[in-house]
């Protein structure tokens, strides 16, 4: 029986796992490039340089290919709060349905509706029109995050509620809408995704200079790409990790196991890397290199901070909820969290030699660095899915922090072979979009610009980016 | 009215837009394999819905996020008693999804016949099952005392449930052929011109029927009186046979305003039979879940309505101007369009 139950919950985590980390390997890339082929095209507005449209037909279409797996993963995320976690949406409904409900009142009806109206929109729009159409949509994606990342903020650090026969139940829309750690998770979040999407525009432009090919026409766009890419991309480390210091302050032992600290200390030394270390019965690392003073000044702002250990914070919990295991699966959330802060200060380091190659005009002669940008393209995705397993994994075994466990949330209704059911219909059809994605992004970000978009034989004589 | 049946209402609102809409879009897609002659044909077709239906789809969205808020109970009964049948809706529209978008990206005929298949097959499927459970839900599913599911898969398809789903996939179809009577031009338009006719009876005996049946349903599994719900449903059927009249003589506006009217009045044939129920239990009709038993507390409906009272007037307002904008008809001779 224990079996039995424990297995529904593991299945239904690594699906949801499964989904959100997929369904965010699109999102960045929607919330990131929509805005720079926007920028292309206003630039084409005002300087009427042919160049710029060509850019945002380019770029148009990558942006395309992938919103439209970011819409169709999505809807999965909606259905499977309902189908795989039952309890907890009776159990958080009130509260968590609502943002829910907004983004796509607010939020996806304008993003859908005006992205159609730019796509079909080219010759039946006046051009002023038709480019606000395109900044509409772009409204309507970051609306669209900031009301997704609410819901999430209420998993974190539950406010504007109380309970009511065991419900959660809202008292304060303004509290919810109003939450710091939703606040702080939409600026990293927003700035993850330009960072992504600047990097593939910057990454696509080396590749075409790799090859010689189009360099006069990329030029400008590595040029915008730079100008995003070096200040976001800095500024989001130095973010991300002030985000860490709220973090501290509403979930202690998210900080604590990202840092494998076992006992409480003062001005504690930050580990770059270690061997072992990652278990109650193993809490001394074998091997480890580490910066003294570090991690107190990331985790509390002052180099002398106190960091409370996951041994205390664990007495303190099971005193708090009652007996039990309040520590979340350290080792995957200390590597998780190296994993986002490593790849994510890699890629502002290449951007910031990047833009200085660029300044010294030696960027696209030198071929190694250029391969260098070309696969730094793809790492703030994998910084994203590193930021979301530390957040998620860090919560446990909470799904509503100090409310609800995961291990109680899930749907009694579903059975395992259900749940291996549908874990087998998303992984099939997961990688195989996957492969195709990434063979027509290839095909398209190789592709060259200067002749027409559309290939010759295709169907309709419709403008670049259409049917 | 309190705010939990306003709720309510709206949910229905939501779910008759959605049908409405996205109605037509699955119609199309669903005769994507037998109307067009060749691909400029085909590609037309895509076009007719292309700027459209990414929006249509958010109906079902925002349906389905409202009914997370408002009705939480019934939000996570539903969607975890109709699993299987959702893991199918979302498969379908999944593909169908990125049909739209990558079916163009290649010359390769093969690719294309891929995409259009998966269109078509995602149309036609997500319109069946919606159908079957919505259907179900005023039938009766195995839902025991604490408001789970305790049945099988199969337990969701009886006769009743079967001809909902195939009267809905019907009605969409009918719905798409007389939207592309008003869309395409030339040979293209001629031949949903036929399709629309060809379609009209079917979806007018399976739509009828199952209009008819879910009173019938109402009355016997749900304790309902046969008025109110014989209303909507006698005016869906109603629309039905004048869409069939109207298509017939070649007035096909108004034969897909009918086709649109018979979408909305399914909906809310079912939803009013359903009516204080929203999931009736076949396992003992006490354990059926209700409106009020569902609801949120009335603070996040107070909310919700607010929310809903500012963006619902706005996104008919900005989705209105998009079908102005595209209301010109795709491909064959130019024709201004007439107003």
């Amino acid at each position: 029986m224990i079996l039995a139950t424990s297995t529904t919950v593991d299945l239904a985590r690594a699906q949801f796992a499964t989904t959100s980390i997929y369904h965010f390997l699109f999102v960045p890339l929607t919330l990131g490039l929509g805005p720079i082929v926007a920028i292309f095209q206003t630039m084409w507005r005002r300087s009427g340089d042919e160049r710029w449209l060509r850019l945002t037909h380019f770029f148009g279409t990558l942006f395309l290919i992938n919103f439209a797996i970011g819409v169709a993963t999505g809807l999965v995320q909606e259905f499977q709060f309902g189908m795989n976690w039952s309890v907890y949406s009776t159990f958080v409904g009130n509260v968590f349905g609502a943002p829910l409900a907004i983004e796509g009142l607010a939020a996806f009806f304008l993003e859908s509706t005006f992205l159609g109206l730019w796509i079909f929109g080219w010759d039946r729009l006046s051009p002023r029109l038709h480019l606000a159409t395109l900044w509409v949509a772009v409204v309507g994606s970051w609306l669209s995050a900031y009301f997704i990342l609410v819901a999430n903020s209420f998993m974190q650090d539950p406010v504007g509620y109380k309970l009511e026969n065991g419900q959660a139940v809202l008292t304060s829309v303004w509290a919810l809408l109003g939450s710091h750690w939703a606040y702080y998770a939409f600026i990293h979040t927003v700035l993850a995704g330009l960072t992504a999407g600047a990097a593939v525009v910057f990454g696509v432009c080396c590749w075409h200079f790799v090859r010689g090919r189009n360099v006069e026409l990329f030029r400008p766009a590595a040029k915008v790409a730079l100008w995003i890419l070096v200040p976001v991309s800095v500024f989001n480390l130095w973010f991300g990790s002030h985000f860490g210091i709220l973090v501290t302050s509403l979930q202690p032992m998210k900080i604590s196991a990202s840092e494998a600290q076992w006992d409480t200390c003062s001005s504690c030394a930050f580990s770059l890397f270690q061997v072992g270390g990652f278990a109650q019965s193993d809490q001394t690392p074998s091997f480890s290199i580490e910066i003294p003073d570090m991690l107190s000044f990331l985790a509390t702002g002052s180099f002398s901070g106190t960091v409370k250990g996951l041994t205390p914070l664990n007495d303190q919990y099971k005193a708090m909820y009652g007996p039990g295991d309040y520590l979340p699966p350290v080792e995957s959330v200390y590597w998780s969290m190296r994993g986002m802060a490593y790849t994510g200060s890699f890629v502002a380091l290449v951007a910031v030699v990047g833009a200085f190659l660029y300044w010294k005009r030696r960027l696209e002669r030198l071929r190694w660095f250029l391969w260098i940008a070309v696969v730094t393209s793809f790492l703030p995705f994998v910084a994203a899915a590193f930021g979301w397993l530390l957040t998620e994994l860090g919560r446990q075994p909470w799904i509503v922090q100090g409310l609800l466990k995961t291990a109680d949330a899930n749907s009694p209704a579903v059975s395992t072979t259900w749940l291996v059911i549908s874990l087998a219909v998303f992984v099939c059809l997961y990688i195989a979009l996957l492969v195709l994605d990434i063979w027509l992004m290839r095909r398209y970000a190789g592709r060259d610009p200067s002749t027409p978009a559309e290939e010759p034989g295709g169907a309709s004589p419709a403008p670049a980016v259409g049917y | 009215m309190n705010l939990q049946n306003l709720w309510f209402v709206l949910i229905v609102v939501l779910w008759s837009g959605y049908f409405l809409l996205e109605g037509f879009d699955f119609g199309v897609g669903m005769l994507l394999p037998s109307l067009p002659r060749d691909d400029e044909e085909r590609s037309q077709m895509f076009e007719t819905i292309g700027p459209v239906w990414d929006g249509n789809e958010v109906w079902l969205v925002t349906a389905g996020g409202a009914t997370f808020a408002a009705f939480p109970a019934w939000y996570a009964t539903m969607f975890s008693g109709l699993y299987i049948a959702l893991l199918a809706v979302l498969f379908f529209l999944i593909i169908r999804v990125i049909s739209f978008e990558w079916r163009s990206k290649s010359t390769s005929p093969r690719w294309r016949k891929v995409w259009l298949w998966a269109n078509a097959i995602g149309s036609f499927g997500a319109s069946l099952i919606w159908g079957v459970g919505l259907a179900n839900l005023l039938y009766g599913m195995p839902i025991d005392s604490s408001g789970d599911f305790s049945g099988t898969f199969w337990d969701l398809f009886n006769g009743y449930t079967l001809l909902g789903g195939l009267a809905v996939v019907a009605i969409f179809a009918f719905h798409g052929a007389t939207f592309l009577t008003l869309r395409t031009g030339g040979d293209l338009r001629e031949r949903a011109g036929r399709a629309s006719k060809r379609l009209s009876l079917l979806a007018a005996v399976l739509g009828a029927a199952f209009l008819i049946l879910t009173v019938v349903v109402a009355v016997n599994r749900n304790d309902k009186n046969v008025f109110p719900p014989v209303l909507p449903a006698a005016i869906g059927t109603a629309a039905l046979v004048l869409a069939l009249l109207f298509i017939h003589r070649r007035r096909q506006a108004w034969a897909f305003t009918m086709t649109g009217l018979a979408a909305i009045a399914l909906v809310v044939t079912l939803f009013t039979s359903l009516y204080p129920r929203v999931i009736v239990s076949s396992t003992d009709f006490a354990n059926s879940l209700t409106v009020s038993g569902s609801a949120s507390q009335h603070y996040t409906l107070q909310v919700m309505s607010i929310v809903a009272l500012i963006f619902v007037p706005l996104v008919l307002l900005y989705q209105g101007w998009t079908y102005h904008v595209f209301r010109a008809r795709v491909g064959g001779p130019k024709e201004e369009p007439t107003h």
